[in-house]
């Protein structure tokens, strides 16, 4: 076990919001984990999870299935990127974790967990402006708190081994519905370890008015991390949901493969904030989904800033009539780093409609792939979808791509799908220069103009953190 | 092994080695370099596996319609169904069943200025080195490296057109290629090269006796374009509409030359159409264009990819379908913009028009962009004709059904607009008209 390594770049916990600065993380914590299942990964992994988990035969079976199918399906690698090839499954920690059950408050977190989120900002963060708040810390949350006026609404939110344990029936009914165990390599990996992650469920009516936030964190060397996540809005509700991810930078890559179900029913919305910030040697392989039932709306705003690889395309099945579903994203990669991100939008029912808007940045030698998908069946009218995506190329050999895949049936229902490629104007640094700002200010307010329209639809205490990593980001990047 | 012979047969289908000897021996003598290449081509498709639902590059595709079965060399045919357009050209060379059928230079001055328009086995004895640079002389780079090798293996005669330095051939040249025959196979291939400075509209027609043979064509164009040439280039496709077709085009582009090619996509069951263009040199100009008519089941499977390999190039595609019954169409493009060059002007744009319910389009544009100095954009339509457009039309007293007609035509003008020679603008869009409406144009 590694002793502290504390990298003096770490901001103190005045930070606004935990998990956006890319030093911020960058520090580990020496903990006694009572639970370990080793290296590696057998049938013998996922009984010990199971089983200290004490779950119930359903769900041991499920993972045992999930792990034959996880064996038996290849690496995607005949359109995806061949990195995913230096992962190596047999080194991976597939759960660590110092307790079972989250504690509820503060004083009780165990000191070491404490001092992590502490530096991290999320007790700040508590008292300020969530309604509710779940840290993990690796393999299950530490830390889990709503707040008691919330919680009166009948609004449940726990972590998913609790969801399991204590609502079973609401848990069974759409676990792994939206994102059936099969779907891909990792949401079978996932379905075969996961641990921790979010269970939320909204009365019908009920409009949480302050966002639920998660905190996701790795600490160890060599551990995956698996969280699940099922987020059930009944009739009428709304709910936003926030996550922020961050892990020290090991010299081994680290994996983090989560899977993410939101289940919107009639007339609900739900709006999911992803901050990702992974240290750049995190293999970041997650798969999102929502089901939108009739005039619901599912909402992603995905921000991918951090990890080595991200591969991460947020989907919404459109299932009622008038459902909408949306994604908005914002990726940036810097030398080292691979964002493919994208979004999916299956269209199943009537005068559905979807909005897909992606803007990338390309820093340095840093490659940011757009990868899209819409469907649009048979017998289908009134559907329509808007695609568009920008890529801002920041110096010379920065790379972007661009592989949106659409298919239409049928003549009632009507797709546009645009993208762009483009470098920050000479002429607009050059008037700014004029105006007594250095290249790289310009540089800085030039890329926050790219992404300003997107930004704005993060809670504020996002988007200004997002324009400071930004001008972070765009330090030296110049010249 | 006879074991390994039996899993070979459903990969070759008809086109076994003993179909390749035979037609090897009904050959003249080759030049050594091109009968050492058909070998290996044999070999290569031999080897290869028929594409399969999961490869990415035939996504979307109906990979079981590819079948190799029940198809011969066929006959030299003893006459064609030929039937002009009616533009004036400066040559005409006619194969039917992949052999000549006949050549006719009908401008007096070609051979005086140098221009040659002959067939590829009289330009490999006559023309070799000129042949051996450019013929088949590009990587299949879009998922057809089976059915490329196929080709290079049973070509049988092409035409090839060499236009020299300077010289500027006004009126176009005309190429006819006819399968006949129910289970015909032929292998069409075209070849421009067009030196410095050179000027030449070449056009390319396929078509069979009628729509209910079942035929395979496999065929391939190479345009050259050397520093500061023009090449138009026209291709007309009216295969059998029971016919699997599959065509793949290369087209490279040197320092200040220029490329306009526009595909025209009427026939075949099922057709592949590969374009793959290379802009090599600074200043260097692919224009890439394309109308497809889908109708009853047909297939049209489009794969397109712009390479620009050095700084201050341009390309701009405009690839539009229009789609009827239960017509299927696949768009699959991609611009790749290599390291270094900068200052590329790129432009790529998918356009379905959805004239049926049962009809189904799929659109894949692509961007690989590794320059930042760049100007890239790309755009996918799928939509009906537009209802506004639709309704004023019958304000001013046109009926619907005319009114759908000429929004359909106006969409298919945006394309034709782009040639710049009169006479083949209104023939085309003669042609294209007439197709549409159903009545079948004199072949």
């Amino acid at each position: 076990m590694k002793s502290l390594i504390d990298s003096g770049t770490a901001a103190t916990v005045e930070n606004p919001v935990a998990g956006i600065d890319q030093t911020k993380g960058d520090f580990t914590y020496d903990v006694a984990y009572e639970f370990d299942a080793g290296t590696g990964l057998s049938a013998r992994t996922v009984d010990y999870i199971s089983s200290v988990k004490k779950e119930a035969d359903w769900i041991r079976a499920f993972r045992h299935q999930a792990l034959q199918v996880f064996q038996s399906k290849p690496m995607p690698t005949h359109w995806a990127t061949r990195d995913l090839e230096n992962i190596d499954f047999d080194r991976i920690r597939y759960y660590l974790a110092s307790g079972q059950k989250p504690k509820r408050t503060w004083d009780e977190v165990p000191e070491d967990i404490k001092r992590t989120f502490e530096r991290l900002g999320i007790p700040e963060q508590e008292r300020k402006f969530l309604a509710g708040v779940e840290a993990q810390f690796d393999s299950e949350a530490a830390y889990s708190n709503i707040k008691e006026i919330v919680a009166k609404q009948g609004v449940i939110f726990v972590n998913s081994t609790e969801g399991l344990r204590e609502h079973p029936e609401l848990f069974r009914r759409w676990f792994g519905k939206v994102i059936p165990t099969g779907d891909n390599k990792f949401s079978a990996l996932n379905s075969a370890v996961f641990s921790g992650g979010s269970f939320i469920y909204v009365p019908p009516g009920v409009k949480v008015a302050q966002p639920l936030q998660a905190y996701f964190r790795i600490n160890a060397e060599n551990f995956g991390q698996f969280e699940r996540t099922l987020i059930i809005a009944d009739e009428g509700s709304e709910v936003t949901y926030m996550e922020g991810c961050t892990a020290p930078k090991f010299s081994t890559a680290t994996l983090h493969s989560a899977v993410v179900e939101l289940v919107a029913l009639k007339g609900a919305k739900i709006q999911y904030i992803t901050v990702q910030n992974w240290a750049n040697n995190v293999f970041n392989l997650v798969t999102k989904r929502g089901l939108a039932h009739e005039e619901a709306e599912i909402k992603w705003i995905d921000c991918n800033i951090g990890s080595r690889l991200t591969m991460k395309y947020p989907g919404v099945v459109l299932k009622g009539r008038k459902a909408r579903g949306e994604v908005i994203s914002i990726a940036l990669a810097n030398d080292g780093q691979h964002q493919d991100t994208g979004a999916k939008m299956i269209h199943a029912a009537d005068e559905t409609t979807s909005n897909v808007v992606s803007k990338s940045i390309s820093v340095g030698q840093g490659r940011a792939t757009y990868r899209g998908q819409v469907h649009i069946p048979k017998r289908l009218r009134g559907c329509k979808n808007n695609t568009e995506c920008d890529a801002l190329l920041i110096n010379t050999n920065s790379r972007t791509d661009t592989y949106p895949a659409i298919t239409v049936r049928g003549e009632r229902n009507s797709v546009q799908h645009e993208a762009s490629v483009s470098k920050v104007s000479e002429d607009m640094i050059f008037y700014m220069q004029q105006r007594g700002l250095t290249e790289g200010q310009a540089m800085s307010l030039a890329v926050n103009g790219f992404i300003n329209d997107l930004a704005r639809q993060f809670p504020m205490e996002y988007s200004v953190e997002l324009k400071r990593l930004i001008d972070l980001e765009m330090e030296g990047s110049v010249g | 092994m006879t074991a390994t012979t039996a899993s070979l047969a459903p990969m070759v289908g008809a086109f076994t080695r003993a179909a390749f000897e035979a037609h090897l021996a009904s050959l003249p003598p080759l030049p050594e370099w091109w009968l050492a290449r058909k070998r290996a081509a044999f070999e290569r498709f031999a080897a290869l596996p028929l594409p399969i639902r999961t490869d990415e590059a035939w996504r979307f595709s109906n990979v079981a319609g590819l079948t190799l079965d029940g198809f011969a060399l066929p006959a030299p045919a003893r006459a064609v169904p030929f039937a002009s357009i009616g533009i004036s050209k400066a040559a005409r060379l006619i194969f039917a069943n992949g052999r000549l059928f006949s050549r006719e230079i009908l401008a007096p001055d070609l051979g005086r200025r140098g221009v040659v328009v002959d067939t590829l086995q009289n330009a490999l004895r006559e023309h070799s080195e000129v042949v051996r640079e450019h013929l088949l002389a590009q990587p299949a780079r879009l998922g057809s490296g089976k059915f490329s090798a196929l080709h290079e293996a049973f070509l049988v005669d092409g035409a090839f057109v060499h236009v020299p330095r300077g010289v500027e051939v006004e009126l176009p040249i005309g190429i006819f290629s006819f399968a006949l025959g129910d289970g015909a196979a032929v292998f069409p291939h075209t070849l421009v090269v067009a030196d410095e400075g050179a000027r030449v509209t070449v056009i390319d027609y396929f078509g069979s006796q009628n729509d209910t043979e079942r035929q395979l064509a496999v065929g391939a164009n190479d345009l050259y374009a050397g520093h500061g040439a023009r090449i138009t280039y026209v291709g007309k496709q009216d295969w059998s509409h029971q016919a699997l077709a599959l065509q793949s085009n290369s087209t490279v582009v040197r320092r200040d030359a220029s490329v306009q090619s526009l595909n025209l996509h009427l026939g075949a069951r099922q057709a592949r159409h590969e374009s793959h263009s290379q802009l090599q040199a600074p200043g260097a100009n692919s224009e890439m264009l394309s109308l497809t008519v889908a109708r009853d089941d047909q297939e049209f499977d489009q794969r397109t990819l712009q390479i620009h390999q050095a700084p201050n190039t341009r390309s701009d595609l405009l690839y539009k379908n229009a789609l009827l019954q239960k017509a299927r169409t696949i768009f699959s493009g991609l611009i790749v913009v290599d390291p270094d060059a900068q200052k590329t002007d790129a432009y790529q744009s998918n356009r379905n028009l959805m004239l049926s319910d049962e009809a189904e389009a799929n659109s894949l544009p692509g961007l690989e962009i590794q320059a930042n100095d760049v100007r890239c954009t790309h755009g996918a339509t799928t939509s009906r004709i537009d209802p506004e457009q639709e309704f004023y039309l019958q304000t001013r007293g046109i009926p619907k059904r005319a009114a759908d007609e000429l929004l359909t035509f106006g969409f298919f003008e945006e394309v034709l607009n782009r040639l710049s020679q009169d006479d083949l603008h209104a023939a085309l869009r003669t042609l294209i008209q007439t197709n549409f409406t159903g009545e079948k144009v004199a072949r």
